[in-house]
């Protein structure tokens, strides 16, 4: 009996496949022990932050200054001498590195297992395309992104698929299962959307890029099973696990190609119909998201759609929001994540060609399946900042005349 | 085993950690107290799965527990080795504290510097 509580789906509900690693009963108990760290933390410590903020240092703030804080740097500058505040954030910090610590020691104790199943999958496939002249790109080297050690490029040695493996196993404790089994709930979102709010539409040529191990492009792969699907992300140890994953689930209309997103020349303008990004231009940096996003525009076709999945923009959100939600820029190795969500997207993708007549914006829900997975209130006041499955859909259609343009 | 999974599985991830506590150590000493929740969290889980298995079979008494002894030299490894990772594992932090040493010795940038240098 559970009372009047929500309790997260065991780890054991997480979907598996061939070079899904084995978890043993010591494993699944320190994931469901996370899964629960995570969802005391943010329905039951977060909420405390909040009251902090308004009860104490923000009052104290206006005492000595005359006004309230007027940017989350401000927010960010009172708040890290908050108590409250520290406790939230170490026990936040340490429950993330436990979380690695945890997903790492399951994969790596059987990695040469999983890594010979992938080699299996993975053997001679023209759907997998390595390049070992793309380079890491700053962006994803200046520091292990979301604090994974080794980032998703690392290779202990060769072949080796861990940094995908321990980031799929660990999406579901992070997510508390919100994201559903496969941890694909934003990749059926966006197929979802395109089904019920463009049912006309019907790529033939589909570009991912920054798909990590796949888990997004899958369900959109799976919407439009005759389209020819490309996912793209520099790190090799991540494409061969997402390709070797794709391959047991049975989806094979996905080709994983090592590529830079940056410069993408080995394709030919207006060649893709649709492309997505999800969660992806967040973990790139300012330097690298106006070309990321000029190449998008660039390999459209007339009557093509760029999609874009990412957190809300802190535009026009109260100061103490925009403070919580940054939480990751500073403390989760996400060193572009704020930037990225000051940005005047609308600018930005109209700088490319894409005029802002011609660009969309949708707030979009995770899709699960509810009979495992409660369902989402995205009206909860106890919503854990950054990583709620509700997100901000944005892009724009690629004009089919060219006169258009200019 | 092609890598010692233990100390791969504890790696620091590249970055200076943020601390939030005033005084790093007590930090760090909640960091080591979590890890230990952890642990016991898993082993009660343990026992509650053993305890419904042994509801259903029977086959087991308390006292067979109190005087068990290692039946042969693999199991005596594998509960050393469970020892082990179990301290690695709660240990952690003043491990990853080690690394950040070396990390800081070869110029990783601060945070701020980072956040300034992928934001402009």
């Amino acid at each position: 009996m559970s009372g009047n509580r929500s309790l997260p789906p065991v780890w054991n509900k997480v979907g598996r496949h061939d070079v899904f690693p084995e978890a043993r009963h010591d494993e699944i108990a320190r994931f469901n022990f996370l899964t629960n760290m995570n969802m005391h933390l943010s329905s039951v410590v977060i909420p405390g932050v909040r009251e902090a903020y308004e009860q104490r240092a923000e009052p104290e703030f206006r005492k000595q200054k005359g006004r309230s804080p007027e940017s989350r740097q401000e927010v960010r500058e009172l708040m890290s001498r908050d108590s409250y505040y520290q406790w939230w954030s170490a026990l936040r910090r340490s429950t993330m590195e436990m979380r690695q610590q945890a997903g790492r020691s399951m994969v790596l104790r059987q990695i040469d297992s999983i890594n010979e199943k992938a080699a299996k999958l993975n053997d001679s496939a023209e759907t997998l395309k390595l390049d070992s002249s793309v380079k890491v790109p700053t962006y994803a080297s200046a520091v292990d992104i979301h604090c994974m050690p080794g980032c998703y490029h690392t290779a202990l040695s060769d072949g080796d698929v861990s940094a995908g493996a321990n980031y799929d196993c660990g999406l579901f404790v992070t997510t508390a299962g919100l994201l559903g089994t496969y941890t694909d709930g934003g990749g059926k979102a966006i197929a979802e959307w395109l089904q019920k709010d463009q049912p006309n539409f019907k790529p033939r040529r589909i570009l991912d890029i920054g798909c990590t191990v796949g888990h997004n492009v899958l369900p959109i792969a799976q919407a439009f099973p005759d389209a020819e699907v490309i996912a793209i992300d520099t790190g090799e140890p991540v494409l061969r696990y997402g390709h070797a994953r794709a391959k047991s689930l049975g989806v094979n209309n996905v080709t994983f190609m090592q590529a830079n997103a940056e410069n993408l020349a080995q394709f030919e303008d207006g060649s893709f119909d649709l492309i997505t990004t999800s969660m992806f231009l967040h973990e790139t940096s300012f330097k690298s998201m106006p070309r990321i996003l000029a190449e998008i525009s660039r390999l459209l076709s007339p009557g093509g759609l760029s999609l874009h999945l990412e957190q809300p923009q802190y535009t026009g959100r109260p100061v103490f929001e925009q403070f919580m939600r940054d939480w990751d820029t500073f403390n989760n190795n996400e060193p572009f994540w704020g930037t990225m969500h000051d940005q005047d997207l609308t600018a930005m993708i109209d700088a490319t060609g894409l005029p802002a007549a011609e660009q969309f914006q949708a707030g979009i829900a995770a899709s699960v399946d509810e009979t495992i997975f409660p369902k989402v209130d995205t009206q909860s006041k106890t919503e854990d900042f950054g990583r709620a499955p509700v997100w901000n859909v944005f892009g724009a259609w690629k004009p089919v005349k060219e006169e258009c343009v200019a | 085993m092609s890598v010692d999974y233990i100390a791969e599985a504890g790696r620091k991830a590249k970055g200076k950690r943020p601390y939030f506590f005033d005084d790093r150590q007590t930090e760090q000493l909640l960091n080591i107290t979590m890890a230990i929740a952890g642990e016991l969290a898993v082993t009660r889980e343990r026992l509650d799965t053993i305890e419904r298995l042994l509801e259903k079979s029977g086959t087991l008494t308390r006292e067979s527990i109190e005087n068990y002894v290692p039946d042969s030299k693999a199991a005596e490894d594998e509960r050393q080795l469970w020892q082990q990772e179990f301290i690695a594992r709660i240990l952690r932090i003043v491990q990853q504290e080690r690394e950040a040493i070396t990390e800081n010795q070869a110029g990783q940038p601060s945070m701020d510097e980072v956040v300034d240098s992928l934001s402009s």
